[in-house]
């Protein structure tokens, strides 16, 4: 099953409607809670990073039987050291961002901690792909 | 304790219906933060939060936390009602500072934080 979302920039009142929609999607197939939790998680901390850090973008996810892959995508300022990016605390998190209740640092660790594989590219100038795979219980498949 | 005692306990307002009046709660988190709430809150919590937004119910349904009790008396707008509703969580609204309602939750019996440690 594939699923598209656009993930729009502008209108900070829908930050994080993707990730719900794609939990309770996962809800409704009937995947384990504890998979499900993870999953949501790893994919809001990204979507929430789309709206607050690059004006939005778009997010995939294809669920298998093996595992569910999410990618998402966007065109904003990209990040300049990654490393630094993964350390929990540091943060550039605009006033907006830190109103919303985010900006402390801790959503790329949380992601790391929450999926299987986590892959980040990013080009400054250019825009950051994040690519989450959760692999499902029972399935022995490893991340490609 | 039941969600109905802490209701009573921060003689907090019912914002939505009544599913989960009878839940069993035995934990809490206190937090204007909703990284932290996504990064540490482990157990199945009541989150109280003086933060009114989307994101504060969104972020409690990515981390399975039922129940939400705004402090000082914040209007929470229908749009979030209706969202909450429709996720079957219960919003309660209570007068009483962070600092005090945590404090009444405390001495009415609730005693852990349900916070994974950090790393
Ligand atoms: N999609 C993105 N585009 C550009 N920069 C990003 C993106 N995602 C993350 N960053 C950069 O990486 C930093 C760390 O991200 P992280 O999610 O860990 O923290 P945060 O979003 O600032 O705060 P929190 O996640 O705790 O709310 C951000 O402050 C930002 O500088
Ligand atoms: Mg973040």
């Amino acid at each position: 099953m594939k699923l598209h979302f656009d993930v729009p920039g502008d209108d900070l009142s829908l930050a994080g409607k993707a990730s719900s929609e794609l939990k309770k999607a996962l809800g409704r197939l009937g995947i384990d809670p504890v998979t499900i939790k993870r999953t949501a998680v790893a994919m809001y901390e990204a979507e929430i990073n789309m709206v607050i850090h690059a004006h939005g973008g778009s997010a995939d996810a294809e669920i298998g039987p093996a595992g569910i892959d999410i990618r998402l995508q966007d065109s904003g300022p990209g990040i300049p050291d990654l490393d630094m990016a993964m350390q929990e605390g540091y943060s550039t998190a605009p006033e907006a961002a830190r109103e919303l209740g985010f900006g402390a640092g801790m959503g790329l660790p949380n992601m790391k901690r929450n999926a299987d594989d986590l892959r980040i590219e990013s080009t400054v100038g250019v825009g950051t792909t994040v690519t989450i795979r959760i692999t499902l219980p029972g399935s022995t498949t490893k991340a490609p | 304790m039941k969600v109905s005692d802490i209701i009573q306990t921060l003689d907090g307002t019912l914002l939505t219906g009544d599913a989960n009046l009878d839940a069993e709660i035995s934990s809490a988190c206190g937090a204007d933060l909703m990284s932290d709430v996504m990064a540490f809150v482990k157990d199945h919590v009541v989150l109280l939060t003086g933060l009114v937004n989307p994101q504060a119910i969104r972020t409690a349904e990515m981390m399975d936390i039922k129940v939400i009790v705004f402090v000082r008396g914040k209007t929470v707008t229908k749009d979030m009602i209706d969202e909450a509703t429709s996720n079957g969580m219960t919003l309660v609204a209570t007068r009483f500072s962070m600092f005090i309602a945590c404090g009444k939750l405390y001495e009415a019996g609730i005693r852990s934080g349900g916070m994974r440690e950090r790393y």
